[in-house]
């Protein structure tokens, strides 16, 4: 019962939050499964949810990394295939390897403090998750979209649109690849061991769920010492022999009251048994210990290897070569995205005009696969405020539409030289036109037609213009701290009272 | 084979013509600018009608009363589109878009002549859900019964030639007009910093996915190239309810917004964006020959921009 409880929320958790994910269309407004996760919670120091998740904890063990990270049920979802596919599929009890968890969370305190956010994105769960979502589910689901609307465009009905299917950067593509190569790996051959070794959320968890209030226990007078819970244990927990289990990796998956045929393991509150003495350290899995270092390796090496370039610009004006990367509004500065972003890529994702991508070395090596406003696809809408809105991690605060209005994360440069009503002698305005402010107008050249001028004070640097620049005359450069962008001053035009058709 | 075979083999034949009818056969098919006018003439039709003083829906059933009704232009079971500007993600307020009122009304009307469908879309500046939705025309057309089309991806357009154009030779077109029977443009008169009018002929813009082509090769020649595709507009009917005086075509606010309530509506593009320029400059100074895609518009046939020879009605309501 309390197995199927687990598995019908986790299911839906999952679901809600992955649609949360992939969702293009809008259709979930201000996804909030994302806002309740371990990470995110702790970067924003959203109190009165790290609260109910440590108290929670404390009274109902590691329930969270069965129900609610999204990272934990993906791996039972291996573990089920594995478990579908071979019958005589079996764990047993290993031992826990308190100095290897507790080692890499140290490591990664240590990373996250010297800048390099970028390790403690490649593990955290939520974000790990939400990249697989981001990077790898969301353009199939764009796929089944855009069949749906060929389909649906044949029979003359436009509910389903046409939307672009691209991969915007080739590093968190890979990275996220390799996240679902490894940990389904890891998960379909050892259970939740990259729960109990690796993540840190789960070493946290683990430490605070030793002293839960409800546990697994077995019933000693009804036990047989059969093995079959612990065989069935995906988090290799359960020491049979010694009647014992390991509270600091049990998931509370129910797997093992669900497998026990002598009904004698239960979910009780300890007062209700004698606790057991946890058993002594046996020895050590070498070979696993081996894989599990080099996995990590692997997980940590090969982004940062294959991270490309910073995006270069063809131009030959020397501002060009001082191009900083712009931070998303509400970001305040690349150090405060820097400490708070684990690059879960839901604003990404949910960015209507497709002008947040994944940054390559922009940030610096730690700030790799954090978000940056790049302007191929789209620009900034200037009364769009949907990524302060969403981001779980408080790494881009809430803005609202005035605050906006006046958020200035970079500043627009203009090279005359290249633009091409200096260079062809022709109208053009494409920049000013889609400047939403006149930081960008249109002032007479010569022969009636006008050249952009620039006032860079009124800037809200949201694109427009390098969007749509034919020739990539004008481009914006970040500012490295956010500044507020003034006012623009109203038109004054004296109101015409008699007026006619005026031909 | 006999008589009957024969009958059903040729109907067939006409109807997969007829199914078939774009490209070469619009052209065969498409009424030349020059030869509109002189039918209307000898229709006893207006070239112009220009209404003042109106609501939106109003000023557009005078206009039609003056230009021969409706069904001059939409044959019973006909496939229309509605091109309306929806550029910005604006409210109606802020003059940047077409006004809904207005573009209701014409799908009542196309409905009132039996039209099989009454299609909308732009391609617009802005991210496309946000104006579709802001400008209130996505609500208000499906409201009214017409189809709102979507125009953000590059596989609702179709290459066509353009062999009349001067600097553009070919552009991809969004396949709801070229499929369409008729198909109606509808802009708002505002000003625009480089082409320093937007009217009829500069909104063709959305009809068209690659716009950065016309500014690199020469925005005001590009905006008249692109009027002399093979399906014309029936008609252009210009919004002039509210114009946007400054600061265009995005505005910043309603600072910029002249309350003006006027409609001009022609067969003839170079002419309606003439009459419009005009009646543009009692608000604000931009002389006519600095908006220099209409008289390049001229060149190319379109129309004529001396709207004093023209059998003009001007009604104030």
């Amino acid at each position: 019962m309390l197995k199927k409880i687990r598995v019908v929320l986790a299911i839906a958790v999952i679901a809600i939050l992955t649609f949360g994910f992939i969702d293009f269309a809008g259709i979930i407004e201000n996804p909030w499964l994302q806002k309740i996760q371990f990470a995110p919670a702790l970067f924003s120091l959203s109190i009165a949810t790290l609260i109910i998740l440590v108290v929670g904890t404390l009274l109902f063990g590691r329930v969270y990394c069965s129900v609610i990270c999204p990272l934990g049920i993906f791996q039972d979802l291996f573990n089920w295939i594995a478990k579908k596919t071979n019958k005589k599929k079996k764990y047993g009890y290993k031992p826990e390897r308190p100095w290897l968890r507790w080692g890499i969370l140290a490591a990664l305190i240590v990373a996250w403090i010297f800048g390099f956010t970028f390790l403690v994105s490649l593990v955290e769960p939520y974000s790990a998750y939400g990249r697989m979502a981001t990077q790898l589910f969301k353009p199939l689901y764009i796929l089944g979209n855009n069949l749906l609307a060929v389909i649906s465009e044949k029979t003359g009905s436009y509910t389903f649109f046409f939307v672009e299917l691209t991969i915007r950067s080739v590093t968190s593509f890979t990275v996220a690849v390799l996240t679902l190569g490894i940990i389904g790996f890891i998960s379909f051959k050892f259970g939740r061991t990259w729960c109990n070794t690796i993540c840190p959320v789960g070493t946290v968890l683990g430490g605070l769920s030793r002293f839960s209030v409800f546990k697994v226990q077995i019933d000693t007078n009804k036990c047989n010492h059969c093995s079959l819970c612990s065989r069935k244990c995906k988090a290799y927990c359960i020491d049979s022999a010694n009647q014992a289990i390991d509270y600091s990796r049990c998931v509370t998956c129910f797997d093992c009251i669900d497998n026990c045929k002598q009904n004698a393991i239960k979910y009780v509150p300890v007062w209700k048994k004698a606790k057991k003495v946890e058993s002594a350290s046996a020895p050590v899995d070498e070979s696993k210990r081996q894989f599990l270092k080099s996995a990590l390796a692997v997980a940590t090496m090969t982004p940062a290897t294959l991270a490309v370039k910073a995006a270069e610009h063809t131009c030959g004006c020397d501002i060009r070569e001082k191009l900083v990367p712009l931070s998303p509004p509400g970001s305040i500065s690349h150090k405060n995205l820097l400490q708070h972003c684990t690059a879960c890529h839901l604003c990404i994702s949910k960015c209507p005009s497709n002008v947040l991508k994944p940054a390559g070395l922009e940030y610096g090596i730690g700030g790799i696969m954090q978000p940056v406003m790049k302007f191929d696809k789209g620009y900034c809408n200037y009364d769009c405020t949907v990524c302060s809105e969403i981001c779980p991690n408080g790494a881009i605060k809430p803005l609202t539409v005035e605050q906006k209005h006046k958020t200035q994360p970079g500043k627009v440069a203009f090279s005359q030289c290249q633009c091409v009503v200096e260079v062809n002698g022709t109208s053009c305005g494409a920049c000013a036109e889609h400047c939403p402010t006149q930081a960008v107008r249109m002032v007479p050249y010569k022969n009636g037609i006008t050249i952009p001028e620039i006032h860079p004070e009124l800037c809200v640097g949201c694109g427009g213009c390098e969007f749509i620049c034919p020739v990539k005359a004008i481009f914006i450069n970040g500012n490295e701290v956010h500044l507020e962008a003034k006012e623009p001053e109203n038109t004054k035009r004296e109101a015409v009272e008699d007026f006619g058709f005026g031909f | 084979m006999d008589r009957r075979d024969f009958l059903k083999t040729l109907a067939a034949a006409g109807a997969m013509l007829t199914v078939k009818s774009n490209g070469v056969m619009d052209i065969m098919a498409s009424t030349l600018p020059g030869t509109a006018t002189a039918q209307a003439a000898a229709d006893n039709y207006a070239d112009m009608a220009a209404i003042m003083n109106g609501e939106p829906a109003a000023m557009l059933r005078a206009a039609l009363e003056q230009l021969g009704g409706i069904k001059r232009f939409v044959k019973k079971g006909d496939k229309v589109v509605l091109k309306p500007n929806i550029g910005w993600d604006r409210t109606p307020e802020l003059a940047a878009n077409t006004n809904p009122e207005l573009i209701v009304e014409m799908i009542k009307q196309c409905q009132s002549a039996g039209a099989a469908e009454v299609k909308v879309f732009d391609h617009t500046c802005d991210e496309w859900t946000r104006c579709y939705d802001h400008s209130g025309i996505e609500k208000a057309v499906k409201g009214a019964g017409g189809i709102m089309v979507p125009a953000n991806e590059e596989s609702y357009y179709q290459e066509i030639e353009l062999p009349k154009g001067k600097a553009l030779k070919k552009a991809k077109v969004h396949k709801a007009i070229l499929e369409s029977d008729v198909w109606f443009n509808m802009p708002i008169l505002k000003n625009h910093g480089g082409a320093r009018l937007t009217i009829a002929m500069k909104n063709h813009m959305g009809i068209v996915w690659d716009r950065r082509a016309f500014h690199s090769q020469g925005l005001q020649e590009c905006i008249a190239d692109i009027t002399t595709l093979s399906k014309p507009a029936a008609l252009h009917i210009v919004d002039a309810y509210r114009i946007m005086t400054d600061n265009g075509p995005q505005g910043r606010n309603a600072n910029d917004v002249v309350l003006t309530k006027a409609l001009f509506a022609s067969t003839d593009i170079v002419a309606v964006d003439t009459a419009a320029a005009k009646f543009f400059n009692q608000f604000r100074q931009i002389p006519l020959e600095t908006v220099s895609h209409i008289e390049n518009g001229q060149k190319l046939g379109m129309g004529t921009m001396d709207i004093d020879k023209l059998n003009v009605k001007r009604i104030k309501l």
